[in-house]
């Protein structure tokens, strides 16, 4: 076996920079990225049969949950290569897999010479993983095709061999073929990434310069920060200084992951390993930025620093008013460990207090609520998403506008909204549904090309505004779950769009307010004023439901006015029953919100939020 | 001063389960006991020994009313009911004008059951109309004809009964708006001075919601059902009753002073399988089975199966639940500063009586009977 012994092998700070390789891997979430890099773990020895488990790096439950990952990591595998029997250190930099963390998908490429591009071959490549093989390419990686899951009976590597010889620029019979599940390939692959992957370069002698690829809170040590040292060395005990924030730490800790953290010497070029400085919050120590020495600063940052910037925002209320100071201190926590996430308190005169978040997109959005509720225990609505709108006034007064009720309602001379770059890979039976519903959405058709006879790459530009409702599971119903999909931000454009307020008895509903395009307002209106009169209860009064733009009322419904609730008989062998009955309902009385005079169950809100796709399944899908 | 205790006496029997019907009684062939007539016997001797426990455990006390309901207490030789009678009135002091009902269903009650009872000490019959329109009656699952009820109330006045009330239930599967005024006009033409009209329950388990979940039956809506009751009320009204609780109406002094004493927290003890008791803030209520009753009884142990005592809260939620039911309403003084702001919003909305609200008292009005456990849902919350 050529797995060495970590003792024997070549140890952290001083390791040649010629002998270590630097490699991620691309994958769309269910290609077996976690199950491959599991076997190398194994394959390598740094973990230990009897103390393997199944997706040994994910560390987040949701994370194994959903088969997914959020957070990167970086391993070091001691590995002798079985084509020139000499010693090598390979660092795996894990990357997350989801068109929402495009920018830490970028700095984790930064990190690396190399990516292994991996596919599962029952299924082809996804429009995620497309659009991060873009990102490698434009970072000059050297692409190691790779064919997954060669056990399977529906595998067809040869046909996706073709597609991924096209996408690479390859030859098909390049393609590796493993099986992350069997061990297959997985040691030739090894030695490939030996062979194929350049070593990094760099100046041992220089200033330190060291990128920032990961960052993450640790209950017991406070902020561990990966990092991938460009020039000169890290060493323990030293002051380290941040590039975008100037901040000044000493290093606590510095060291390896080997898969478990161990204390080094410190890095040297090419290395990759952690930092600990005591720090306590993430926005301390930020994705992408470079860390220096404070005695020997570099003069230069690296590039391609980015403050991460929400796309998306919604208003998060506890369902129980009581759970509103629990909620702020759970977001405090979480945005220790995510510096994409943003919040501040807000108040809607319907579900009370609560905050409006801003999220990188809606995965992001899902990922927190959803971490909210349970590792904290907490029951919550959430507004429907929405994205950012620079509103011109007339007059030429601008806003920035977060939430849809503090859209003016004056008269509005420009609205620009986010538009985003889409690409959907789709097998080609779907392109006319596919197209329809770009169109719906307000889409322009940019191209189309063939990955194959009978696979597609179709690209749109589209608002964002489109994408965040419901545009993903639309897109999946519509081809059978065929299709996926990755946007990236491009920029903005004027809209023609309105806000539609939804009325109860002549008091807005906050957080029915929504702004939409002018071709979808009536739809939009008539949709929620259905929707409400099933889900509001009667009232002793005839409660007019009204969707309007400005003063003009754009659809109606009515709630009637209850007739009859009352029970004929109260006997004495009906009284405790009866009294007992009213303190259930006295409970539920406790879920009710009043808007106005209108009492609506927090159950219509939570209906009445949701998209048709989340009511079917429950919640969105990724 | 003694004190009150009113006594409530059930008798679990029927002939035959109505199909509506989710009450605690038994026909002869779900018992598989011997006759009836010792059927009976037994029973009466389990409840005159419940009569002597309430005795041991209360003391002395008047008893200003008591009632026999069910079940069908005309079933019952009417000897056997007036030993309950002289029981209590050896143990307690039935007061010179106590009101004593018995509940009758008009096939099983006869001239000689009625004589003997009046004889016995009973002032007033309940009678089981429900409905004078036969298919109505067969949808209740109800056994009568409906001239029976008019020879059944001529007995009772010859029997020198003076106060006669009749039952009537709305909103049957099948009964329409033209059914209703007939069953109304019918029982206005009757010698009584007390009427009930109850919208039907559709009461879980019972062979009717099971017509109904089958789709066999299907019962009207709400609408319909509240424009009955206005219509009851408008003919009731006319004839001279008033109402004075919302399913319940009089002519001046027929009042059925046992159900008041439900409503304004007096005490009463519940004698018989499943009956409830209220004294002095505790309620129990007895075992279910009359079987499980007697056993109980004859081996000198409580047949209480649970008891509450109610706390401040669920005083204070029973005295709005109950007395907002009455024509008498609710002392605006009775109320909180908040009850009073919410009950103002239905004050607008026309659900309460706008003379008493200026006299300083909630009363519902005729619209505000129909939304009434609404409304009361709102005071207490």
């Amino acid at each position: 076996m050529p797995a060495i012994p970590l003792a024997k092998a070549p140890q952290p700070s001083a390791t040649n920079p010629a002998q270590i390789r630097n490699f991620c891997i691309i994958a769309h979430i269910d290609h077996g990225k976690s199950t491959l890099a599991d076997r190398m773990l194994g394959i390598t020895g740094v973990v230990e049969a009897r103390n393997m488990r199944e997706q040994y790096l994910d560390r987040m439950d949701i994370e194994r949950e959903r088969g997914i990952t959020i957070k990167s990591q970086a391993v070091r595998l001691p590995w002798k290569s079985g084509i020139d029997g000499q010693e090598y250190i390979l660092n795996m930099i894990d990357t997350p897999g989801h068109v929402d963390f495009t920018y830490e998908v970028s700095r984790s490429l930064a990190a690396c010479e190399g990516a292994i591009l991996l596919v599962d071959c029952a299924q082809g490549i996804e429009a995620q993983t497309l659009a991060n093989l873009y990102l490698a390419m434009e970072n000059n990686l050297t692409i190691i095709p790779v064919l997954n899951k060669i056990d399977l009976p529906a595998a067809q590597p040869e046909k996706f061999a073709i597609e991924l010889s096209k996408l690479v620029g390859c030859k098909p019979e390049d393609c590796l073929k493993v099986s992350g599940k069997t061990g297959a390939g997985v040691e030739e692959l090894l030695d490939q990434i030996v062979a194929q992957i350049p070593p990094p370069q760099g100046n041992p002698d220089g200033p330190a310069r060291a990128l920032i690829f990961d960052s993450v809170y640790d209950t017991y040590r406070g902020v561990v920060t990966y990092v991938r040292v460009f020039d000169g060395k890290l060493s323990p005990r030293e002051q380290i200084q941040m590039f975008s924030t100037a901040a000044k730490h000493e290093l606590l800790d510095i060291g390896v992951i080997s898969p478990e953290p161990v204390s080094s010497k410190g890095l040297g070029v090419g290395e990759v390993g952690y930092l600990i400085t005591g720090v306590k919050d993430v926005r301390l120590s930020r994705v992408g930025d470079t860390v220096t020495t404070f005695h020997k600063p570099a003069k230069e940052a690296l590039g391609g620093y980015k403050d991460p910037k929400p796309m998306v925002f919604s208003g998060l209320y506890p369902i129980d008013g009581d759970e509103y100071p629990m909620l702020r201190d759970a977001l405090d926590k979480l945005q220790l460990n995510d510096a994409a996430l943003v919040y501040e308190p807000e108040t809607s005169a319907a579900l009370g207090f609560g905050f409006r978040c801003g999220f990188l997109g809606l995965l992001h959005m899902e990922i927190v609520r959803e971490r909210l509720e349970r590792e904290f225990n907490l029951t919550l609505i959430s507004t429907a998403p929405n994205v950012v709108y620079r509103v011109t006034k007339e007059g030429g007064e601008e806003l920035i506008v977060t939430n849809p009720s503090e859209y003016p309602s004056g008269k509005v001379d420009k609205v620009l909204e986010p538009i985003v770059r889409a690409t959907i890979l789709s097998p080609t039976d779907y392109i006319g549904t596919i197209m329809e519903l770009c169109q719906q959405r307000r889409g322009t058709l940019n191209g189309m090309d063939y990955l194959s006879e009978d696979r597609v790459e179709i690209r749109y530009t589209l608002p964002l505004a489109e994408i965040v409702f419901d545009f993903f599971d639309q897109l999946k119903s519509r081809t059978k779950g065929y299709a996926s999909l990755d946007y990236e931000p491009i920029g903005e454009a004027e809209g023609d769009l309105v806000k539609v307020d939804i009325l109860l008895q002549g008091d807005t509903v906050d957080a029915f307010s929504s702004i939409v395009h002018r071709e979808k307002a009536y739809a939009y209106g008539v949709m929620m004023t259905t929707k409400l009169r099933e889900l509001i209860p009667t009232q002793q009064f005839e409660v007019p439901i009204q969707a309007a733009i400005g003063a003009k009322i754009i659809a109606r419904e009515n709630i009637r006015a209850i007739r009859k609730d009352v029970l004929a008989k109260c006997y004495g062998g009906d009284i405790s029953r009866k009294r007992k009955l009213l303190e259930k309902q006295k409970e539920g009385k406790k879920r009710m919100k009043m808007v106005g005079r209108v009492e609506v169950p927090q159950e219509a809100f939570i209906a009445a939020l949701a998209t048709n796709a989340d009511a079917e399944s429950g919640k969105v899908k990724k | 001063m003694s004190r009150r205790l009113s006594f409530y006496i059930h008798i679990p029997y029927c002939a035959k389960r109505c199909g509506y019907c989710d009450f605690n009684t038994y026909t002869p062939a779900e018992l598989q006991g011997p006759d009836l007539a010792t059927v009976s016997q037994n029973y009466i001797d389990a409840a005159l020994r419940e009569i002597e426990l309430a005795h041991s455990t209360v003391g002395e006390a008047q008893v200003p009313s008591i009632f026999f309901g069910g079940g069908t207490p005309s079933l019952m030789p009417a000897s056997e009911l007036a030993r309950v009678i002289a029981r209590i009135d050896e143990r307690f002091e039935v007061l010179d004008d106590a009101e004593i009902t018995l509940e009758v269903n008009p096939d099983s009650v006869t001239p000689e059951f009625l004589s003997t009872m009046r004889e016995s000490g009973a002032t007033r019959i309940s009678m089981g109309m429900q409905s004078a329109v036969p298919h109505v009656l067969e949808a209740l699952d109800r056994t009568h004809k409906p001239e029976n009820v008019v020879s059944a109330v001529n007995a009772a006045v010859r029997a020198g009964f003076e106060n006669i009330s009749v039952d009537l239930i709305y909103g049957a599967p099948g009964e329409s708006i033209a059914d209703w005024k007939t069953s109304v006009s019918a029982a206005m033409e009757l010698p009584i001075n007390h009427i009930s009209a109850y919208a039907l329950i559709v009461e879980r388990g019972t062979k009717l919601a099971a017509q109904i979940a089958r789709g066999e039956l299907t019962l009207p809506d709400d609408d319909e059902t509240a424009e009955k009751y206005l219509i009851a009320d408008d003919a009731f009204e006319s004839a001279g009753f008033s109402w004075y609780e919302l399913s319940n109406w009089s002519k001046p002094g027929g009042e059925c002073r046992h159900n008041i004493a439900y409503w304004d927290g007096s005490h009463w003890w519940g004698v018989g399988p499943g009956a409830h008791s209220y004294i002095d803030k505790k309620r129990w209520w007895n075992v279910k089975h009359p079987s499980t009753y007697q056993q109980k009884i004859f081996k000198n142990d409580s047949p209480e199966l649970s008891s509450e005592v109610l706390t401040g809260e669920n005083l204070a939620d029973e005295f709005v639940m109950l007395q907002i039911r009455r024509r008498e309403g609710i002392q605006l003084s009775a109320l909180t500063d908040l009850q009073i702001k919410k009950a103002e919003l239905f004050l607008g909305s026309g659900h309460l009586e706008e003379k008493s609200w200026s006299e300083k008292k909630l009363v519902l009005s005729k619209n505000g009977r129909l939304i009434a456990d609404r409304i009361v849902r709102e005071l207490v919350m």
